[in-house]
């Protein structure tokens, strides 16, 4: 019977240091190997999970309704998609900003967020102010902030007039840093 | 015969599959034989989360977790399917019922001193699986998928963007992406179907793992403080003294409460079925209120209350103080006296702890700080004129928005303070200053109002005394 077999009736011995070697190698480029299968599989998911952190969306313009529709001193809602939907987004894709006429060729976008906590925030016309349904920020018309937990004014879309047509500039969701 | 031949069947099975050699000795280890009531708590956690596992399971069969046809769906399940309504139901007690029995089971943990030595690895996967439920909890709601689930998300990822250094990663992550899209509920479906619950069953496993190396720790006897040094040795003897096996000893009483905890959960969903639906999840709606469901009402009190300025410090080492000092509680009392007779401290912990989270659960559900943005309008009983500066000042009152925070005679919001008596508080001029400069919580009005608007109102104002 050859000495490495496993004879329950032999007693126990110690191994030899030949034997400790190749245990110790054998431990080691199996540990390294499931390190190598297990990468192989998880770094292409960690990149899929990822991706999302890293793209960076080309703002895009769209166009919310003729300059005609919006009067002098006027502010009303405006829905129109982001940058680059996904196919199955539906109406999640949808998007909404406070457009401010302010002259007869400008206009001020303001992002529906709160910039508390990013809920959306309603205008009050004859208030002339903008108040936020969840903590109970307000801004004033121009966006700065009136009152409550808000600690910046409302983000801004780029806004532009083109051919009659006013239109908004896609951004990111403002998200406030520490 | 056939009894002869069915018995040999599960005779076969249990030795090839070794189920009594394995289970057996887990389900009969000893526990104290006073060991009672107040141990039940654990095991109906797991058995809510049971209940989550296979009504979760069930609702998967509709649910399709896509942005376009998740509101449908739900639709589908609540309004149509045979037992849909009642599932959902089940699933949102169950939930409810999961954090209520997580809750209570650290509490008496905590009380009991069972998280010393040598259970601190019980306690800390424990914190851990606290975390989780949360996390679950959370999650679910925005599996809701309507109005409400789609502005959850964003102030989710408000709250994660303040993290020092990686927030707008975190935040981005949470999203899926730069705004809210195709992508977001796909990934909350993901960590709320496979990702928690795989660890909530691997920390349960662990959890319980423990439990049998450490033992159900006996309820505490005042004079009898945890020594490191003997402490396994007379838990020892203590067991072998008078130890109980959990099956069926302690076990009925797990099993009377965990039917109870079912049968509750079952009539609430019978009862009051799920939480309706609310707007589809259009994020172009701008009249939403996002509100969280009742095990997160606490913080969202929180946050509205915290100070000025606070908020940015708070959102983020708020929740990582708590955590950190939960699981390393067993490390700031390893041990020493367990019963809470001698931890006065203890108790005055949980009770303010129960306290403080129920006073701001009370707060949230009103959440005062809201402005009403569809006030009744005041009547003419109430205003006292129909025409001149008065009436014209009550009109002003509710165009200008100021029955939207304030209260006259128990009409408008909660905002800011109650203006039924504030003639008697404050003199003209004082109101005038306030109208115009505003404050902390009120908008300066100076530049709105225009030239004799601002009087008018001052004249309804002055109308609001005792007298």
């Amino acid at each position: 019977m050859n000495e490495n077999s496993l004879d329950p009736s032999q007693p126990c011995r110690e191994p030899t240091r030949e034997e400790l070697t190749r245990r110790l190698f054998l431990g080691k480029i199996s540990l390294g190997l499931a390190g190598v299968g297990a990468a192989i599989v998880t770094l292409p998911v960690i990149g899929f999970i990822f991706a999302p952190l890293f793209r960076r969306e080309p703002g895009v313009w769209r166009t919310v309704g003729a300059a005609g529709d919006f009067k002098i001193g006027e502010t009303s809602a405006v829905v129109f998609l982001d940058a680059s939907p996904l196919p199955w987004a539906g109406m999640t894709a949808k998007t909404a900003a406070w457009l401010r006429r302010t002259s007869d060729q400008e206009f001020i976008a303001f992002a529906i967020n709160c910039s508390h906590l990013g809920c959306p925030v309603r205008w009050q016309p004859s208030a002339r102010l903008f108040m936020c349904p969840c903590h109970g920020g307000v801004y004033y018309e121009d966006g700065s902030v009136a009152a409550g937990p808000p600690p910046s004014p409302l983000a801004r879309y780029p806004v532009r007039v083109q051919g009659g047509k006013v239109q908004i500039q896609t951004r990111p969701i403002e998200i406030q840093r520490a | 015969m056939i009894r002869e031949t069915f018995k040999m069947a599960v005779g076969w099975v249990d030795d090839r599959l070794g189920l009594s050699a394995t289970l057996g000795p887990m389900l009969r280890h000893l526990v104290p034989h006073d060991a009672r009531w107040w141990y039940v708590f654990g095991s109906a956690t797991l058995c809510a989360f049971m209940i989550q596992v296979v009504s979760g399971v069930a609702l998967a069969f509709a649910y399709s977790p896509s942005a376009t046809d998740a509101y449908p769906t739900l639709q589908f399940i609540t309004h149509d399917a045979p037992f849909g309504n009642f599932l959902r139901g089940l699933h949102y007690f169950g939930a409810s019922a999961m954090v209520l029995m997580v809750g209570l089971h650290m509490a008496q943990v905590f009380l009991f001193g069972s998280y010393k030595f040598p259970r601190e690895m019980n306690w800390m996967t424990g914190v851990l699986l606290l975390g989780f439920v949360l996390l679950m909890g959370f999650t679910g709601q925005l599996l809701r998928w309507d109005q409400t689930a789609v502005w959850s998300v964003v102030v989710a990822a408000e709250q994660a963007g303040r993290i020092p250094l990686i927030g707008e990663w975190v935040a981005r992550f949470t999203l899926g992406g730069q705004t809210l899209g195709g992508a977001t509920l796909n990934r909350f479906f993901a960590i709320h179907v496979f990702i928690v619950p795989a660890l909530t069953f691997a920390f349960i496993g662990l959890h319980l793992l423990l439990v049998l190396r450490h033992g159900v720790a006996e309820p505490p006897k005042v004079g009898e403080p945890v020594d490191p040094r003997t402490y396994r040795a007379n838990y020892q003897a203590l067991l072998k003294k008078s130890g109980r096996p959990f099956w069926p000893d302690a076990a009925w009483r797990d099993v009377v409460f965990c039917v109870g905890m079912i049968a509750a959960v079952a009539l609430l969903a019978l009862v009051f079925g799920p939480p309706e639906l609310g707007k589809p999840p259009d994020p172009s709606i701008i009249e939403a209120n996002p509100r969280p469901d009742w095990y997160l009402l606490w913080y969202f009190a929180v946050l509205a209350l915290l100070p000025h300025g606070t908020e940015k410090v708070f959102m983020v080492f708020g929740p990582l103080t708590v955590g950190l000092l939960l699981i390393l509680l067993p490390f700031l009392a390893p041990s020493g006296e367990r019963s809470p007779l001698r931890r006065p401290w203890a108790v005055v912990g949980i009770l303010l702890t129960v306290t403080v989270i129920g006073a701001l659960w009370v707060v949230g559900r009103k959440s005062p700080w809201s402005p009403n943005f569809s006030p009744e309008p005041l009547t003419a009983k109430i205003v006292g004129a129909t025409s001149g500066p008065v009436f014209v000042g009550a009109q002003l009152f509710q165009e200008k928005s100021c029955i939207d925070c304030h209260l006259v005679e128990g009409i408008g919001g909660r905002r800011g303070p109650d203006l039924t008596y504030i003639a008697d508080n404050l003199k003209r001029s004082d109101m005038i200053i306030r109208i115009v400069n505003g404050g902390v919580n009120m908008p300066s009005y100076g530049a709105t109002l225009k030239p004799g608007e601002l009087e008018n109102l001052v004249a309804f104002l002055e109308t609001r005394t005792k007298h």
